[in-house]
C-alpha cells in the first residue's frame, strides 16, 4: 500500500529550489549569450553577462553545500550505486518506462524509506551532480578568471577547450532538466512529485514491499 | 676694458667649442656591425646618434679643455635598436631630414623644412599598392584627428623612428599586434603631456570613459581601440577613419555575435590568410581568443540541436502513449 511520508527534508528542498532557480537563470542567460544577435535577443547581452556571472557564483556555493552535506548526512545512501548487476537494473527500469507502465505492471523499484530513487533516476542524478554540474562550475570559473586557464593544450588554446566544455556541459544539463521535469510527472499522480519537492511529503510504498 | 676682454674671450670660446658626445649606451661596436646588415649609412647616422641616442650630450671647449654636459630632451631621443628594426630601417637620417642638421646648433633653415608625408613617397607606387596608401590617406583626412587637431599628421601615430608593421606581420601574434596598436593611441590618450601639446581640451580618462565596458583589462588586451572607433573599411587592412566618439561601437553584440565586426577588422588579415591556405575561416577566431557569441562551434551546435530534438521526440511519443493508455 502507498502512504504519504516525509522524505524531502527542508534543507534538501531549499537547496533544490535555489539550485533549480540558478540553473534556469543560467540556461536563459547562457542561451542569450551563445546566440547573441544584434536584432533579436532574449536578454540584452551586458545584462545576460552580469546575471550569468552572479548566478554562477551562487550556484557554486550551493553546489559546495550539496556536495559537503551529501558526504556528511544520511542523504548519501540514496546516491550509492553498486556496480554489480547495474545493467540489469537499468534495463528493467527502462523497460518499465517504455512498456511496463502502460501494461499496468508493478514498479520494479518502488520508492521506499530506503530507496528514494529508482536505478535510472539514480544514475542520472549521480551523473548530473557529480560530473555535469562540477564540470560546468569549474569551466565557468575558468572563463571568469581567464588568466587561471592553461595557455594551450596540444596546440589548441586552453580557453577554447574550456569554452567548448562549458557550453557542452551547459547544454547537457539543459537536456537533463527537460527529461528530469518530464519524468517527475510520472509519479503517484502527475503533480505528486512536484508537490513533494515543495512540501516534503511524497507517496512511498510500505517497507515490506521493498527489494 | 674688462668688458672688451670678456667679449673677445667669449668670441674666442665660441669658435673653439667642438662637439663630442658620450657613447655609454653603445656598449660595443659589434652592435654597429649588426646594423650594417640592414643599413648602408650606419657611420653617417652615428654623427646624429652620438647626441640623439644619448640622454646627455657634451660640448667641449677645445681652448680651455673644459666640457659642458647638457641633457637632451627625452622627446628628441632616437634609439638605435628601434631605428634599425623599423620599416624605414635602411634610411639615413638625412633622407628625411635637411642636410643643415649636420650643423650644431641646428640652423633655422633646417627646422623650417616641411617634413615629407607618407603619400609623397608611397602614393601611386605599385610596390606599395597592397597597402592602399591612397585610400588610407582619404580615410585619414576625414578622421577626427585630421579635422579637429592642427598639426596632426600620419607621423603622430607612425613614429618616424620606430614604426613597425605588426598586424600584417605573421611573426607577431594577434595579442602583440593589439598591444602595439593600442600603445599608439595611448601614447596620447593616456599621456596628457603629449595630448595637451595638440589640443586645449581637458584630460580624457580612458578608464573612466569606458567604464561601461566590463572586464576592461581583458577587452583592451584583446581588441584594438580602432575596432570601435573607426568605420569599417573594405579596401584597407587597417581602418583609418577615426570617428567622433558618438559614433563609436557601444553595442556588445557587434563583436559578440556570429557576424562579429572583428572578422572584418581585427581578424581580417588572419581570415584572409586562412582562406588562402585552407579555404575557410572558421578556425581563426577560435584559436586566438574567446569571444563569447562569436566562437560558435557549428558542429557542436548541430549535435546539440539534434540531441534536443531526439529527446523532445522521445518525450512526445511517451506522452501520446500515456494519453492512449490513460497513465
Ligand atoms: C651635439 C649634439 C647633436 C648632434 C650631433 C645632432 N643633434 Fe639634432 N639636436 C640636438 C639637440 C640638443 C636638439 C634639441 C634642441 C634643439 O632643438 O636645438 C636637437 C634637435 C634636433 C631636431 C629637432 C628640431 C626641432 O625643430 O624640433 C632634429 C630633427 C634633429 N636634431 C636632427 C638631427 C640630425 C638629423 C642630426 C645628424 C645629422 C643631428 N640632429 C645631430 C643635438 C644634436
Ligand atoms: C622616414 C623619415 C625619417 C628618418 C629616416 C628620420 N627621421 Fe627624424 N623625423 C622625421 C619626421 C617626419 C619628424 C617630425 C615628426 C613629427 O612631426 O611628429 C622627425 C623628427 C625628428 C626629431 C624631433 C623629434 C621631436 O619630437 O621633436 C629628431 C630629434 C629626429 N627626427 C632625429 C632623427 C635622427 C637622429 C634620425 C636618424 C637616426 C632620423 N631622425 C631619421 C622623419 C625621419
Ligand atoms: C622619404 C620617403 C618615404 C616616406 C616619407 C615614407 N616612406 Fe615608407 N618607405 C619608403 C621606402 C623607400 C621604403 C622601402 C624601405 C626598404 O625596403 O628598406 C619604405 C617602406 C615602408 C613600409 C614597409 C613596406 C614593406 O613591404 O615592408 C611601410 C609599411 C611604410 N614604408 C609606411 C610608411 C608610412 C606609414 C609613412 C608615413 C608615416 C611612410 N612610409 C613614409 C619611403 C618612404
Ligand atoms: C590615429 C593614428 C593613426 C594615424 C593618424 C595614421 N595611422 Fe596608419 N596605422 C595606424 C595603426 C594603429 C596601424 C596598424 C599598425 C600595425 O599594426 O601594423 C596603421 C597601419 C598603417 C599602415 C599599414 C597597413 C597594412 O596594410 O599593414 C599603413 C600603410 C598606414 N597605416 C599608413 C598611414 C598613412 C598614410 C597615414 C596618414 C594619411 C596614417 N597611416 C595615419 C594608426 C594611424
Ligand atoms: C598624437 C596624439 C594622438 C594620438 C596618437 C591619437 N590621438 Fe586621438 N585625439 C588626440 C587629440 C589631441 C584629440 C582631441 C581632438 C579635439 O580637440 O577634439 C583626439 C581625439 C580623439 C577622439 C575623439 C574624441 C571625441 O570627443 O569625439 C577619438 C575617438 C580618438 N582620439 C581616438 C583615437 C584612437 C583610436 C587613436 C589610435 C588609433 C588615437 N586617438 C591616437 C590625440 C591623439
Ligand atoms: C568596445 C568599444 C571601444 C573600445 C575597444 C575603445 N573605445 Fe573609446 N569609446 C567607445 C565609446 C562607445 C565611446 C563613447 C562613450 C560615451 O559616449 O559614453 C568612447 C569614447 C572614447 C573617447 C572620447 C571620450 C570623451 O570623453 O570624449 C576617446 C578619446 C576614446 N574612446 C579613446 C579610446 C582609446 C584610446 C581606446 C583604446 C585603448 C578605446 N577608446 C577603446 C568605445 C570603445
Ligand atoms: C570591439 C569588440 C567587442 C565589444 C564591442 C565588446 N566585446 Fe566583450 N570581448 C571582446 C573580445 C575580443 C573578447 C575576448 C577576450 C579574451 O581574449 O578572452 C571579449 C571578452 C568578453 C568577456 C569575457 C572576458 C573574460 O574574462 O574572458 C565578457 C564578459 C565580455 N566580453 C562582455 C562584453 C560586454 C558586456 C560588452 C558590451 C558592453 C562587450 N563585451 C563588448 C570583444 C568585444
Ligand atoms: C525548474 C526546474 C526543476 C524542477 C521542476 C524539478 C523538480 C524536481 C522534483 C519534482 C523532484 C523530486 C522527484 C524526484 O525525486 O525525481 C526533484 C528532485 C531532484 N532534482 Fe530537481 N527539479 C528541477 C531542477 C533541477 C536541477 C536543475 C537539478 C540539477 C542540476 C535537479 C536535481 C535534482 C536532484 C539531485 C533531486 C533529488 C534530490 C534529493 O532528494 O537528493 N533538479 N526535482
Amino acid at each position: 500500500m502507498a502512504k504519504l511520508s516525509y522524505h524531502y527534508p527542508l534543507s534538501i528542498r531549499i537547496w533544490h529550489g535555489i539550485n533549480a532557480l540558478c540553473i534556469l537563470l543560467l540556461i536563459a542567460t547562457g542561451i542569450s549569450m551563445y546566440y547573441v544577435d544584434p536584432n533579436r535577443t532574449l536578454i540584452e547581452f551586458s545584462w545576460a553577462v552580469k546575471i550569468h556571472n552572479i548566478t554562477g557564483v551562487i550556484l557554486s556555493f550551493s553546489y559546495l553545500i550539496f556536495f559537503i552535506s551529501n558526504i556528511t548526512t544520511g542523504n548519501r545512501k540514496y546516491y550509492k550505486m553498486p556496480l554489480k548487476g547495474i545493467g540489469e537494473r537499468l534495463l528493467k527500469q527502462s523497460q518499465y518506462y517504455a512498456f511496463g507502465m502502460f501494461k499496468g505492471e508493478k514498479k520494479p523499484y518502488p520508492i521506499t524509506e530506503q530507496r528514494k530513487f529508482n536505478p535510472l533516476q539514480k544514475l542520472f542524478y549521480v551523473i548530473i551532480m557529480y560530473i555535469g554540474v562540477p564540470l560546468v562550475i569549474i569551466s565557468g570559473w575558468g572563463l571568469l578568471l581567464p588568466e587561471s586557464v592553461i595557455g594551450a593544450f596540444m596546440g589548441v588554446s586552453g580557453i577554447l577547450i574550456t569554452d567548448v566544455l562549458h557550453v557542452a556541459m551547459g547544454f547537457f544539463i539543459s537536456l537533463f532538466l527537460v527529461i528530469h521535469i518530464y519524468v517527475s510527472t510520472i509519479g503517484h499522480t502527475r503533480s505528486a512529485n512536484f508537490k513533494s519537492i515543495v512540501n516534503g511529503y511524497g507517496w512511498i510504498e510500505e517497507s515490506e514491499n521493498a527489494k | 676694458m674688462k668688458k672688451i676682454a670678456s667679449i673677445i674671450l667669449s668670441l674666442f670660446l665660441a669658435s673653439s667649442i667642438s662637439l663630442a658626445a658620450q657613447s655609454d649606451s653603445l656598449e660595443n661596436a659589434a652592435d654597429l656591425e649588426k646594423y650594417r646588415e640592414v643599413n648602408d649609412f650606419v657611420d653617417e647616422n652615428e654623427s646624429c646618434f652620438k647626441c640623439h641616442a644619448e640622454t646627455k650630450y657634451v660640448l667641449v671647449d677645445e681652448f680651455f679643455g673644459t666640457e659642458f654636459v647638457n641633457s637632451l630632451c627625452p622627446d628628441k631621443m632616437v634609439t638605435r635598436d628601434e631605428y634599425y628594426s623599423m620599416v624605414h630601417k635602411s634610411f639615413a637620417c638625412l633622407d628625411c631630414h635637411a642636410y643643415d642638421y649636420e650643423e650644431f646648433p641646428h640652423p633655422l633653415s633646417a627646422r623650417l623644412e616641411e617634413p615629407y608625408q607618407c603619400i609623397d613617397c608611397h602614393g601611386y607606387d605599385e610596390n606599395y599598392a597592397h597597402f592602399q596608401f591612397e585610400d588610407i590617406e582619404m580615410e585619414y583626412m576625414e578622421s577626427v584627428h585630421a579635422e579637429q587637431v592642427e598639426n596632426f599628421s600620419c607621423w603622430k601615430c607612425h613614429d618616424p623612428h620606430s614604426y613597425q608593421l605588426t598586424v600584417r606581420d605573421d611573426g607577431a601574434t594577434i595579442k602583440e599586434a593589439i598591444a602595439y596598436n593600442n600603445d599608439i593611441c595611448l601614447s596620447c590618450h593616456s599621456d596628457f603631456s603629449r595630448f595637451e601639446l595638440l589640443t586645449d581640451r581637458e584630460e580624457i580618462d580612458i578608464l573612466d570613459t569606458h567604464d561601461w565596458l566590463p572586464n576592461q583589462a581583458a577587452h583592451f588586451g584583446s581588441v584594438r581601440c580602432i575596432e570601435c572607433h573607426t568605420s569599417l573599411s573594405d579596401s584597407t587592412l587597417v581602418a583609418h577613419h577615426v570617428q567622433p566618439s558618438e559614433l563609436a561601437v557601444k553595442k556588445c553584440s557587434e563583436c559578440h555575435s556570429k557576424n562579429s565586426i572583428l572578422m572584418a577588422s581585427l581578424y581580417k588579415h588572419e581570415a584572409k590568410e586562412s582562406r588562402r591556405k585552407y579555404g575557410f575561416i572558421n578556425g581563426v577566431i577560435l584559436n586566438e581568443a574567446y569571444v563569447i557569441g562569436a566562437n560558435r562551434n557549428t558542429t557542436l551546435s548541430f549535435i546539440g540541436i539534434l540531441l534536443f530534438l531526439l529527446t523532445m521526440g522521445g518525450i512526445s511519443i511517451h506522452i501520446v502513449a500515456r494519453i492512449i493508455f490513460k497513465k
